[in-house]
């Protein structure tokens, strides 16, 4: 059955912005290029000028390179690209691969769409960089099942490299051959974690796997695998081309580079935003490069810095704190970084409600396969429904806090973690609106336009 | 779960030996979807397959699982194991339009309610329902990666961001 080809009739794109704030567009440079996601675009404007540099370099050389640039994961975790690469055992026997971690599913978070659609050449070539770097011959792109159309750009842009001897047996004449595939997966945000995603890549359900082994030892059937985020691969060319240590210097010294921030919610700008790392700072950012509060008459409540798994912040953290955006600023400031998904809320949103609505998430993606987040994420949800139908008790924040204690740390993977972070640091900063559920069994503004 | 609930699946599903076919033309594609990975590693390509078997019958029924099953030397257990896992698998006939509203943290503040209630009234359906034509199909998903263009919905593969109800309206509309 084929279906009837509707794309976009909503406004799409336009609603948004994109672009770069106090930076050179660096991962952005292509967005608003016509035909940017092309070959032939993509190498008038300097693309694969760094595969040609790499190629000259010794792999050791390049992984140094990566440790100085102090590029950290993009795809939420923040661990050490460098470090990463320097795991993969420089003389196993077996073929090593490279995947690109495009299943990007964290509620917040859009930004790899926006790469892999206007500028996918960029990502294909920090993956060619890279398994050159740890001499892997294969190389696989998993999206997410739902993004089929950015498959399909993909596609054409892999094509294109084949044709042009990019990709297949030695690329650009040297004695490297390297060939990369896409690969859907099929709707399941578990396989956003990156043993779950080798699991899948594999035909099975996607489970995390026990580590160690990390895949950088024994990952994708078992071989030496490297898996990054989209945005880290969108980096590494970049990170060639300037020196390690010019594009560290972008940012600050422990958080290296630019990075994207996906803003959505309640601003008058959202969108995709490039900001140095160490961008000073989060209320400038909401209030002044983002257009502040979507209506004017109402007041700042609570930001989701990183993507849906990380602490919610309160506006007294924000406001006047001056909040630096990157890894330390923002831990300092009470969250994380995490994918750099920005979720901005007004007066109008009753955070216990917002809370439910992220841990009916987390029980829906939960995998089923470890009990404590199986049956921790459905309990919770059955306690918020209870509240949020006007069966609250006083001592329902304490049972939850309970539970999520249960979860946190004790779950076989990090979406447990990332279940129980969220409803931790709601009860934490926003205990008026639990209260006033918990007591007077109704919401923290009586009425709830939106949610 | 990411999977639908076994009262769904073992409610619907129809167990017999039949077996889907499909033309040359589709069983090259699934051709090259299996030449992607190393050949003693073709269940790499169960995922994608589904997902073209989905494409050409509508849902992942038995006649299909049981081509694969062939296909792919494997036993029809392996395929339903990966099949039940995955929420972009329906595992019951859906409309010919499968309309799916993101319903996670940031469509929900920007609208997602008006929009849910404004489809399922025109269409006289619940979430999870079909219309009695078999032509729309109403689903609440997770987060799509569109909240910076939020509220959207997703009718089969395609995009539809930014809405508001006079959209939604043009958009259903335009649905044959």
């Amino acid at each position: 059955m084929r279906l009837l080809k509707l794309r976009n009739q909503g406004r799409g794109h336009e609603a948004m912005e994109i672009r770069a704030i106090g930076c050179e567009p660096l991962s952005l440079k292509r967005m608003h290029l016509k035909d940017g996601h092309t070959l032939k675009v993509y190498r008038e404007t300097g693309g694969y000028e760094s595969l040609k540099k790499a190629l000259g370099m010794a792999p050791a050389d390049i992984i140094e390179e990566v440790k100085k640039s102090a590029l950290r994961g993009r795809g939420g975790a923040g661990f050490p690209t460098g470090m990463k690469w320097s795991f993969v055992p420089k003389d196993s026997p077996k073929q090593k691969y490279i995947v690109s971690n495009a299943d990007e599913s964290e509620p917040g978070s859009f930004k790899d769409r926006y790469l892999m659609e206007r500028d996918p050449h960029s990502m294909i070539e920090g993956m060619i960089i890279a398994a050159y770097t740890l001499g892997s011959q294969t190389g696989y792109i998993y999206t997410r099942g739902e993004y089929n159309y950015l498959i399909d750009i993909m596609d054409a842009a892999l094509a294109e490299c084949r044709d042009a001897g990019i990709l297949g047996k030695n690329i650009f004449g040297s004695e490297f051959s390297c060939n990369i595939h896409t690969h859907t997966g099929a709707g399941a945000y578990i396989c956003g974690e990156e043993t779950a995603l080798l699991s899948s890549l594999e035909g099975y359900r996607g489970h995390p796997r026990l580590k160690p082994p990390f895949p950088a030892v024994e990952g994708l059937y078992a071989a030496p695998t490297i898996v990054n985020n989209v945005e880290t691969f969108t980096s590494i060319p970049q990170i060639i081309e300037m020196g390690g240590l010019a594009w560290r210097d972008l940012g600050t010294e422990k958080s290296g580079g630019t990075k994207l921030w996906s803003v959505s919610g309640h601003v008058k700008k959202p969108g995709v935003y490039e900001l140095p790392m160490g961008y000073a700072d989060m209320e400038k950012f909401i209030f002044e490069d983002c257009g502040g509060m979507l209506r004017d008459d109402k007041k700042l409540k609570a930001v989701i810095p990183g993507g849906s798994s990380v602490y919610i912040m309160n506006a007294e953290q924000i406001l006047g704190k001056n909040v630096t955006l990157d890894y330390e600023g923002l831990v300092a400031g009470g969250s994380s970084v995490g994918t750099g998904g920005m979720i901005v809320m007004d007066e109008t949103v009753d955070v216990m409600e917002s809370t439910k609505n992220l841990t009916e998430f987390y029980k829906h993606e939960s995998c089923g396969w470890c009990t404590p987040c199986r049956e921790g994420t459905d309990w919770l949800v059955k306690i918020f429904d209870r509240i949020a139908s006007g069966g609250g008790r006083p001592e329902d924040a304490k049972l939850m806090l309970d539970i999520c204690d249960n979860i946190e740390g004790k779950s076989f993977c990090p979406l447990g973690d990332a279940a129980a972070w969220p409803i931790q640091s709601a009860i934490k900063q926003f205990p008026d609106d639990f209260k006033k559920w918990l007591t007077d069994k109704t919401s923290s503004n009586g009425v709830m336009p939106n949610v | 779960m990411a999977a639908a609930t076994p009262t769904s699946f073992t409610d619907k599903v129809i167990v017999s030996d039949e077996v889907a076919e499909f033309s040359p033309a589709i069983i090259d594609e699934m051709k090259l979807h299996v030449a992607k990975y190393p050949p003693e590693r073709s269940r790499s390509a169960l995922i994608p397959l589904l997902m073209l078997v989905q494409r050409e019958r509508g849902w992942i029924d038995n006649a299909g699982v049981n081509f694969l099953a062939k296909f792919l030397d494997l036993v029809v257990t392996d395929i339903w194991e990966t099949a039940t896992f995955y929420s972009m698998f329906n595992l019951r006939p859906v409309g010919r339009h499968h309309i799916q509203i993101c319903k996670t943290l940031s469509c929900k503040i920007m609208g997602e309610p008006a929009i849910t209630d404004h489809i399922c009234s025109k269409l006289g359906i619940h979430p999870g329902e079909t219309t009695a034509d078999e032509k729309f199909t109403v689903t609440m998903v997770e987060c799509l990666g569109s909240c910076g263009t939020a509220p959207m919905m997703q009718i089969g593969f395609d995009y539809h961001e930014d809405l508001t109800v006079e959209m939604v309206d043009r958009i259903l509309d335009l649905c044959q």
